[in-house]
């Protein structure tokens, strides 16, 4: 099967248009992203406390509000299509740092936890749920010796963990089905614990000292990323074309970290780990066109810089479409059963694979395109023979 | 088979043979095939639940407590010279960047004992510099050198004290390490993973349990006030006011103390829980080192019917009356159950903090998210991957298979070299993986699409296969080199998650290299040497 044979689409004939909508993408991103101040930093870059909150059922998110909004001020965020809140607070010193944490794991308890003296089992440990038994049990009487008490703990637990429970019983009846839970253990369970309506799921606190020096060192390491490559394909090729390919991959980026601020989606660690991803998939579209042009240019040494480009793209154009198409397709799988943790990566990846393999044709090309014809152009009034003109085409750097 | 393909398959197999060993030792059942997989892939706090902490440890508290160690030497060693001075003071630097800027400030020197103070510090007191500030007052400063051991030192022993204290729980795999570079960086990184109470295991290790027991001077008093107002508005000479809370009994209140301890922390042997005279009841018995009992059993026998206070972390716990001489024993009562006595007692055998710590920053992932985003990566990328596997065949045939091996081969090699380099297995890891495959499945495409434009070109197919492979070599070898270039900056430059990216996205371009080059070849290779073909699956 082949979907394109011996194409010959005038791509670079047609740049303008496309160069219009990556400038009117990009100046939309650009305007998003002034208009609110820079993105929209998630708690690992800004600092604050963040917990993600799994109810039985639909989350409570006034209640909410209300209980903890009353002590510290936060921003309870429904997570649509699952039961789960992320509820956050910015906080500005690394003192109030544990105290927010505090008083939002106080006022859960408090509000949707256990009634008083009974312990929440959707929100304890193992050695804390034996200790609980222990002395319970020696009362009901239930014998039972140190070991098989600590495997009980732990078995209760596991059982709860795992899907499609996830963390969350809401009949003490459910855990008959443990191993070790006998009618006798199941009686000093109701006595002594209560399944509360909530359990936490994922806590992160950041320091804004920590945050800022996370932001800091991320930018870092990705402009340095960006300027190895730089040199590394200049090295190979011209440098021109170093700095094309460079500068595709920062227009996917700001495209991408644009839609996140159109689409207020938060950007945080996990985020520029696929940021990252996304700089390596444009990267490597744009150097598999350069690389063909490079050959193209050794073969047919007359031919016009832009009719060679054209073949070029032609030529790839069905391993383009293919792999894109392919890894598009993995990022789309990712992005639909991936989770809600993954979520913001894999709609990076989405946006990024369309964006970084249009990039590679329409923005890259057109700049190493453009440095040549300006550069002949420069060159022409002093009345350069052709052959010498074509050289200099291939090798403006060295020549100029 | 001709003998170099013999060579090349031998090579393969061989591969095969190591990466299933990294990842599944030799099992001799099932079950163990299970067990040793987990075994050997080390799964990220991220992905499997647990915690990851970074503490700051406030240095200006070691520098304080070195301070007042040096002010009452001073004076020790002026006395047996001769010289007794009035009481000496320091400042109380608030923050860290400020630690090293503590100063003793001495006060009333005789001008005829100059030379002799001056010589005496100069001696015994080597780390510190000596500044005149008038005739008689002077004021000592750290030297530089010296405040950057004492940091380093504080930092070291902190970090043995919360090993001590892990390692006491009993949490297996967990770690603690200087973070950042610099020497300086006062910061700890305690990961912990699959730790199920993070809220307890938090509050043990920034517990301080500086246990001191102090000579009590005068209180209870109910606030501050009322015992400033008893003595005139000015604390007495080498006192101090402490606060004590309410507990076992006990009112909160206010305690005027001895400046300095009887006993420190440091004096401590070890500790352990028991169970009270009245049963319920929980309490810690600690037993003080030799030279501290000697000490003790001084202090305790001339202070019989006098008050002592115990003092941890810097609250009055409880006021017992000396009854009678006691020597190496102590006993804190009131615990208010198992738990809090057993911490207690396991905090004061790891010792005290030398200094406090902060939590700057936590990250704890709940046991059920970490189950289910593994179940969840797993479904995705399985999706993926047959999504993948399927377009490839059908739109490549039989040349289809030769990329699915490779694929499948790469991710063998990629996960075998996690295990041998003992490797964690994170969520921006998994990002570096999925790369890994686009960029697989992308050579597999670039190798194919030659091929068939060489075929097209009339080229027979031994020739076509030949100058396919061969072109395309260079585009991926510019890729990766590429990719390799940047990731080496992001692991030079980056942060934990930044860095595990792209240690799994170089180890995967290397085996992709390996598969998608070499071995797919060999296997078209071994398919023409087989028979003549005159047409290829493409």
């Amino acid at each position: 099967m082949e979907f394109f044979k011996n194409t010959n689409y005038d791509f670079l004939g047609k740049k303008w248009p496309f160069i219009g909508l990556s400038l009117l993408l990009s100046a939309a991103g650009i305007i998003s992203l002034f208009a609110k101040g820079g993105p929209r930093y998630g708690i690992d870059f800004r600092g604050g406390a963040l917990m993600y909150v799994k109810f039985a059922g639909t989350p409570p998110v006034d209640r909410l509000r209300k209980a903890i909004g009353a002590r510290i001020p936060v921003d309870v965020q429904e997570i649509v299509g699952s039961n789960e809140v992320i509820i956050g607070t910015e906080v500005r010193s690394d003192a109030a740092l544990n105290a927010a944490r505090q008083t939002m794991d106080q006022t859960l308890e408090a509000t949707f936890g256990a009634p008083a003296g009974k312990l929440d089992i959707n929100n304890t440990g193992a050695s804390e749920l034996a200790d609980r038994l222990r002395e319970a049990l020696q009362r009901a009487p239930v014998a039972m010796p140190e070991q098989d008490l600590q495997a009980l703990a732990k078995n209760v637990l596991t059982f709860r963990d795992t899907p499609p429970r996830s963390g969350l019983i809401t009949s003490l009846d459910d855990l008959a089905k443990v191993q070790g839970v006998t009618p006798a253990v199941m009686n000093v369970l109701k006595q002594e614990t209560f399944p509360g309506q909530f359990a936490v799921r994922q806590t992160e606190i950041v320091g804004p000292k920590i945050g800022a020096d996370l932001q800091h060192q991320a930018i870092l390491a990705v402009l340095y990323a960006l300027g190895g490559m730089l040199v590394y394909i200049a090295l190979r090729f011209e440098w021109i074309y170093g700095l094309a390919a460079v500068i595709a991959v920062f227009h996917d980026t700001i495209i991408t970290i644009g839609l996140f601020s159109i689409f207020n989606k938060e950007v945080s660690l996990t985020v520029v780990a696929a940021l990252l991803t996304l700089v390596g998939y444009s990267m490597n579209d744009t150097i598999v066109v350069f690389d063909r042009v490079r050959e193209n240019l050794r073969i047919s040494r007359r031919e016009p810089l832009e009719a060679v480009i054209n073949r070029s793209v032609n030529q790839t154009l069905s391993r383009t479409v293919l792999t894109s198409g392919l890894t598009f397709l993995t990022a789309l799988s990712l992005f639909l059963f991936g989770g809600q943790v993954l979520n913001g990566f894999s709609f990076c990846l989405v946006v990024g694979i369309l964006v970084g393999t249009y990039s590679s044709v329409f923005v890259a090309s057109p700049i190493v395109l453009f440095w040549h014809n300006f550069a002949d152009k420069r060159r022409r009034p002093a009345g350069v023979p052709a052959a010498v003109k074509d050289n200099a085409r291939r090798g403006a750097a060295k020549v100029k | 088979m001709k003998r170099n393909l013999q060579i090349k398959f031998g090579v393969i197999a061989a591969t095969i043979l190591l990466c299933l060993f990294g990842i599944f030792g030799l099992p001799t059942s099932l079950a163990q095939v299970k067990e040793n997989f987990q075994k050997n892939i080390h799964l990220g706090l991220d992905l499997r639940g647990g915690s990851h902490l970074v503490l700051q440890v406030q240095l200006q508290d070691a520098f304080m407590a070195t301070a007042d160690v040096t002010m009452q030497r001073l004076q020790e060693e002026l006395k047996k010279q001769g010289v007794v001075l009035p009481p000496m003071d320091r400042n109380s630097p608030a923050t860290l960047d400020d630690a090293d800027k503590i100063q003793i400030n001495v006060h009333g020197v005789p001008v005829d004992k100059t030379s002799l103070f001056r010589n005496l510090v100069a001696e015994q007191f080597p780390d510190w510099i000596l500044t005149p500030v008038s005739s008689t007052d002077y004021r000592m400063t750290i030297k530089p050198s010296e405040a950057i051991k004492l940091k380093q030192d504080t930092l070291t022993q902190t970090m043995h004290t919360i090993e001590r204290k892990i390692n006491a729980l009993g949490l297996a795999e967990s770690s603690v390490q200087q973070r950042g570079r610099a020497e300086a960086e006062a910061e700890l990184l305690v990961q912990l993973p699959g730790v199920d109470d993070p809220a307890r295991i938090k509050a043990l290790l920034q517990e301080q349990a500086m246990l001191e027991l102090y000579e009590v001077k005068d209180g209870p008093f109910s606030s501050e006030q009322e015992a400033m107002a008893k003595h005139g508005g000015v604390l007495p000479l080498n006192t101090k006011l402490v606060h004590a809370v309410a507990r076992d009994g006990q009112a909160s209140g206010y305690y005027l103390l001895a400046m300095s301890p009887v006993i420190r922390g440091t004096d401590i042997r070890s500790a352990h829980a028991g169970q009270g005279e009245t049963p319920g009841r929980w309490e810690t018995d600690f037993v003080l080192t030799q030279e501290a009992a000697h000490r003790f059993e001084q202090f305790t026998e001339s202070n019989i019917g006098n008050r002592l206070a115990i003092v941890l972390d810097g609250s009055v716990i409880s006021a017992p009356t000396i009854q009678n001489r006691i020597s190496d024993t102590g006993r804190i009562t009131g615990a208010a159950n198992e738990q809090e006595a057993s911490d207690l007692a396991l905090n004061l055998t790891a010792g005290s903090l030398p200094a406090r710590v902060v939590v700057e920053e936590e990250r704890t992932v709940g046991p059920s998210l970490g189950a289910d985003s593994i179940h969840e990566g797993y479904v995705a990328g399985l999706a993926g991957l047959i999504a993948v596997v399927i377009s490839m065949l059908i739109y490549y045939r039989a040349a289809g298979i030769n990329a699915t091996l490779a694929l499948v081969l790469n991710a063998v090699i990629l996960i075998a070299a996690l295990a041998y380099f003992d490797a964690t297995l994170t969520l921006p890891g998994i990002a570096g993986i999925i790369l890994t495959i686009g960029m697989a499945v992308d050579s597999n495409v670039l190798i194919f699409e030659r091929v068939r434009e060489e075929l097209r070109a009339g080229k027979g197919v031994a020739a076509a296969l030949d100058a396919g492979f061969s072109k395309a070599f260079l585009t991926i070898i510019d890729t990766h080199v590429t990719t390799v270039v940047s990731c080496a900056f992001l692991f030079l430059f980056g942060t934990g998650p930044v860095k595990g990216f792209a240690v799994t996205l170089v180890i995967g371009l290397i085996a992709n290299v390996f598969t998608a080059v070499f071995v797919s070849k060999t296997i078209f290779d071994w398919e023409l040497s087989r028979k003549r073909v005159a047409t290829l699956s493409i």
